[in-house]
C-alpha cells in the first residue's frame, strides 16, 4: 500500500493574526441524487450514522458529517482510512436508486483558520457575511476564496473548516496567510 | 454589484459568486427555421434600459442556473426564480409593476 500524503503535508502558519493549519487526510465521498429519496437519506446515514441536514447546513462531528452541497448533492465526511469500507455500504443501500457515490478524498485539500480574529481572515476573502448572526457553527457555505472555490464551515466558535481543489493547495494557503499577516485585524479581539 | 439570492439554495451572495448567463426566455430556432427566425434567435436581444430578465449560474455555491429579474439602471434585484420556466411568474410580475408601472420587455409586461 502506498504511503498517502496530504497536499502540503500538513504545513503550519501561526505568525499571523490566526492560526492556519493544512488539516490531515479527510475522507470525502460525494453523494448526488435526489435528496428526497429515502435510498439517498439511507445511504447517508448508513455512511454517518447522522441525518441528512437542511440547505445552508452541515453536521460534522470531528472527522464524520454531511454536509448540503445543493439541492441534489451531499458531502459525505469519514475517516480516511474508512473511504472504501464506506463507499462499499453506501452502494449497497443505492444499488436499485439513479444516484452517484464517488470517493473525493484525493482530489481535495482542507485548511482550518484558527483563533479569536478567524472571522477577520474569512471575511477579507469570501464574498459572505461572517458577523457572528450571520455565520455560526452548523452552518456550511459554497463561495469562492480570492479566485478559487472553497466551502466551509465553522467546528467550533474561533475555527473555520476550509475544503478546496487539491491542486490549489498552495494558492489556498498562500492566501490565508496573506489575509492573516500580523498587524491586518479588522476588530478588535 | 448585484445582490442576489439563488432560489436553488436559499443563499445570499454578490455578483461574483455567481455567472451571468444571457438574456432569459429565449425562443431556440435551430435547423429548419427560417432564417430570420435564426437570426432573431442568434443575434436580436432586448437592451432596455430598466426591467430586464436574466439567466445566471450559482457557480461558486450550489451550481444551479436560475432566472433574475432587475433594474439595469438601478441594479435593484426585484427577484429570482427557477430555471425551469419560460416565462417569469406572475407574483413577479405584479411586484415589478408596483415598482415600475407601465414596464413592457419583450412580449411580458
Ligand atoms: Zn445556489
Amino acid at each position: 500500500m502506498s504511503e498517502t500524503v496530504t497536499a502540503l503535508n500538513g504545513a503550519v502558519w501561526s505568525k499571523g493574526i490566526a492560526t492556519i493549519t493544512e488539516a490531515p487526510l479527510q475522507g470525502m465521498i460525494t453523494l448526488r441524487g435526489d435528496l428526497s429519496i429515502s435510498a439517498i437519506k439511507k445511504a447517508a446515514k448508513t455512511a454517518t450514522g447522522m441525518a441528512v441536514p437542511g440547505p445552508g447546513k452541515a453536521t460534522v462531528d470531528g472527522d464524520t458529517g454531511l454536509c448540503w452541497m445543493s439541492p441534489d448533492e451531499i458531502l459525505v465526511l469519514c475517516p480516511y482510512s474508512q473511504v472504501a469500507e464506506t463507499l462499499d455500504k453506501m452502494t449497497a443501500v443505492l444499488a436499485k436508486t439513479h444516484a452517484l457515490a464517488v470517493d473525493v478524498s484525493d482530489a481535495r485539500a482542507v485548511f482550518q483558520v484558527s483563533g479569536p480574529l478567524a472571522r477577520d481572515v474569512m471575511a477579507k476573502l469570501a464574498p459572505v457575511d461572517f458577523s457572528a448572526d450571520a455565520f455560526a457553527p452548523g452552518m456550511f457555505r459554497r463561495s469562492r476564496m480570492a479566485q478559487v472555490a472553497a466551502a466551509f464551515w465553522m467546528p467550533d466558535a474561533d475555527r473555520f473548516q476550509i475544503v478546496c481543489f487539491r491542486s490549489q493547495s498552495q494558492y489556498m494557503f498562500d492566501l490565508l496567510k496573506v489575509a492573516a499577516q500580523p498587524g491586518s485585524e479588522i476588530q478588535k479581539p | 454589484m448585484l445582490i442576489l439570492t439563488c432560489p436553488c439554495c436559499g443563499q445570499t451572495g454578490e455578483e461574483t459568486e455567481f455567472h451571468a448567463g444571457g438574456e432569459a426566455h429565449l425562443t431556440r430556432f435551430g435547423p429548419g427555421s427560417s432564417d430570420d427566425d435564426f437570426e432573431g434567435y442568434l443575434f436580436m436581444r432586448e437592451n432596455p434600459k430598466g426591467v430586464h430578465f436574466e439567466r445566471w449560474r450559482h457557480v461558486y455555491g450550489c451550481g444551479k442556473w436560475f432566472h433574475a429579474a432587475r433594474c439595469t439602471m438601478t441594479l435593484e434585484v426585484f427577484g429570482t426564480y427557477a430555471a425551469q420556466t419560460t416565462e417569469p411568474p406572475q407574483e413577479l410580475r405584479d411586484k415589478i409593476s408596483a415598482k415600475r408601472p407601465g414596464w413592457s420587455w419583450g412580449a411580458f409586461s
